[in-house]
């Protein structure tokens, strides 16, 4: 017995000296089919933007290299910049009320003092499961002036409000957003939280801790690591708004909701209505160089801590 | 010999009655602990303070959450009486309120046979894209993510790095270029445009990664090795099991993207029998804007309460597993 063990263990040291100085290579065997799909529809067509990037597409003698000069023309776009501060007002308002009341709702839950618990988990989430399509849609319908909820309600209470006045407009979309994505966040924050083990809430209640200071000291602590991912993901969502003003452009009256209202509506008529695909890979890459330095800014160290 | 085996013998009777002794000491201990807890729970009750375990349920915060929760489901409520009007009530009647008919189900008829019933057709591209290409991404995600789990094998931290990276890259980073590239291999307007992009899935990876590290134990691979299993049948006769939660998770998340997904179809396709749903039911809605369009709000509405129902339903069954999925995906440090 004794000896089987000894044998076994040095069997394992074998292993693992063998495994520290020769390669494995057998994680391939289940990694290639992810990297081969992920070269092919990300590494490449963005190497392939970059390289388009530097090209032009002219009426007479067809595409010619012309270096930087995209760029150049972008940095003078004043609708480029335009979209930019858009969005990036967006971002600013946006997202801290959605992860407040993600962050907010998923404490509520956690603390099990709701009648209900279940009923509430299950409900903030269900909107994350409807398509942008059909959200915009319904809100769309809601907000409408004419015939929707907003309507009514003007017509009851005898006011003009309006939904769709340019002024408000960033506001009724970020109403949408923070519709569909409150719930997504919440359960973010709500898995993390559950993972505190309740003999913590025990010994610190046996302390004379308050709830206030379990949630201070324990509960919101433990948010910090979920809320970079939240924050990263909220980011790059917000600055690729496209779906809501793109689908609301059509119920929306007259011109609000402009062709280059958000950088990827630019992107997306330049390229497939204005025939300037160029024009718009490089668009696209300054965005990407643009919200990737802002999420590294913000967040991403702490993330890559959390991955590790 | 028979010295050392009486000895042997001394000290196994000494141990045993030291065990006893043990066991004595660790029963009176969980007895003090009962007796401190009862105690313990008088005081708190006596306090005030909540016990963890056991809290008392504050109507406040319910009256608070419910109003959030009301916010929540009421386009849902919105949805479901909407479609239950024709497109004459839907105009002119109060947005919760019913209509003076009821004809839900002369809706969904309608729905189905309008245009020669492409709604249909709609249904079954969203299928086919969801099944192939969810499905499929979820294997891929899988599988790497078991990989980077499980092994160290070279090129690891390169892939840990390119994925990160590439979370940020805006879609339409990609999406000009993506389209560009398969318009030259001839793959747009076929299912191939919606499926192959579909089968990447960083979140999927990341959260199958995290899952395998935790649910499957290596003292279980390196037995099967052991006994001469391959890594192939390694990982679908053990792993797989160990894997399900997250794998059901996973399958969750990749489907709605897949299901949900707009910005894809939208420059990949261009024929509407290739449409999805989603592009479908924003063209059924567009046509009330056009010029000479005939307004089908009501079937652009009960159509949107179609699409829904199959994700909101598959949400509702496997709360379970998506629940406990995403709660191990949040453990690691």
């Amino acid at each position: 017995m004794a000896s089987a063990d000894v044998a076994a263990t040095s069997v394992k040291t074998d292993g693992a000296r063998v495994n520290k100085h020769k390669a494995d290579w057998r994680g391939w065997k289940f990694m290639w089919p992810f990297a081969v799909v992920f070269v092919f529809v990300f590494i490449i067509p963005i190497v392939y933007a970059v390289y388009i990037s530097f090209f032009k597409k002219q009426m007479i003698g067809g595409t010619r290299f012309v270096g930087v000069e995209n760029y150049a023309r972008l940095l003078q776009d004043g609708q480029f910049w335009s979209s930019v501060g858009r969005v990036a007002l967006f971002t600013v308002v946006q997202v801290p009320i959605m992860l407040f009341l993600a962050a907010a709702m998923a404490l509520a839950i956690d603390s099990m003092k709701l009648h209900g618990t279940k009923f509430f988990r299950i409900s903030t989430f269900l909107p994350y499961a409807v398509p942008a399509v059909v959200s915009t849609l319904i809100w769309g319908f809601v907000y409408g002036a004419k015939y929707g909820l907003v309507g009514s309600l003007n017509g009851f209470l005898g006011t003009d409000i309006d939904m769709f006045d340019p002024s408000v407009l960033l506001a009724s979309i970020g109403n949408i957003n923070t519709w569909e994505f409150t719930g997504y966040n919440m359960l973010i924050f709500y898995s993390s939280l559950s993972t505190i083990p309740h003999s913590l809430y025990e010994a610190a209640s046996i302390d004379g801790a308050s709830e206030w200071q379990i949630v201070k000291s324990i509960k919101l602590p433990e948010l910090r690591g979920s809320l970079a991912i939240t924050v990263i993901f909220s980011i790059i969502g917000s600055f690729q708004l496209f779906n809501e003003p793109s689908i609301l452009q059509s119920m929306v009256p007259g011109n609000a909701i402009t062709t280059y209202y958000t950088p990827n509506m630019y992107a997306y008529n330049l390229s497939f209505s204005g025939n300037q695909s160029n024009y718009a890979a490089a668009l696209a890459i300054v965005m990407a160089v643009i919200t990737m330095a802002i999420a590294y800014a913000v967040q991403l160290r702490s993330m890559k801590e959390q991955m590790r | 010999m028979s010295a050392a085996e009486t000895s042997a013998r001394v000290s196994a009777a000494g141990l045993r009655a030291q065990e006893r002794a043990a066991k004595k000491a660790e029963r009176e201990r969980q007895r003090r602990i009962e007796r401190d807890e009862a105690a313990e729970r008088r005081r708190a009750a006596k306090a005030g303070f909540a016990n963890v375990n056991n809290p008392r349920r504050s109507m406040l915060m319910t009256v608070l959450c419910a109003v959030f929760a009301v916010y929540c489901l009421f386009p849902f409520v919105y949805l479901l009486i909407n479609a239950t009007k024709t497109q004459a009530d839907f105009t002119s009647t109060f947005g919760l309120g019913f209509g003076k008919s009821f004809a839900l189900w002369d809706n969904i008829v309608t729905v189905f046979t309008y245009q020669e019933g492409i709604f249909g057709r709609w249904l079954i591209n969203t299928l086919l894209y969801v099944v192939v290409g969810a499905g499929g991404a979820t294997l891929l995600a899988i599988m790497g993510g078991y990989a980077l789990a499980k092994f160290r094998f070279p090129g690891r931290k390169a892939v840990f790095a390119v994925i990160i990276g590439s979370i940020s890259v805006p879609g339409i980073a990609l999406a000009v270029p993506q389209f560009l590239l398969f318009a030259k291999l001839g793959l747009t307007n076929t299912p191939w445009a919606m499926i192959i992009p579909s089968l990447i899935s960083p979140f999927g990876l990341y959260l199958m990664w995290i899952f395998s590290e935790q649910a499957v134990p290596t003292e279980l691979l390196e037995a099967a090795r052991v006994d001469g299993a391959s890594e192939w049948r390694t990982f679908w006769t053990i792993s797989m099991p160990l894997l399900a939660p997250g794998i059901v998770t996973t399958a969750l998340f990749t489907i709605v993207a897949t299901w949900n997904n707009y910005f894809l179809p939208l420059i990949m396709l261009k024929d509407s029998n290739w449409y999805p749903l989603t592009i479908g039911l924003n063209q059924w809605k567009d046509q009330a804007s056009t010029a000479g369009g005939q307004a089908i709000q009501n079937l652009v509405i009960t159509g949107s309460l179609i699409t829904i129902i199959p994700l909101v339903i598959a949400f509702l069954m496997l709360q379970k597993y998506w629940q406990s999925g995403l709660a191990a995906g949040a453990v690691k440090e």
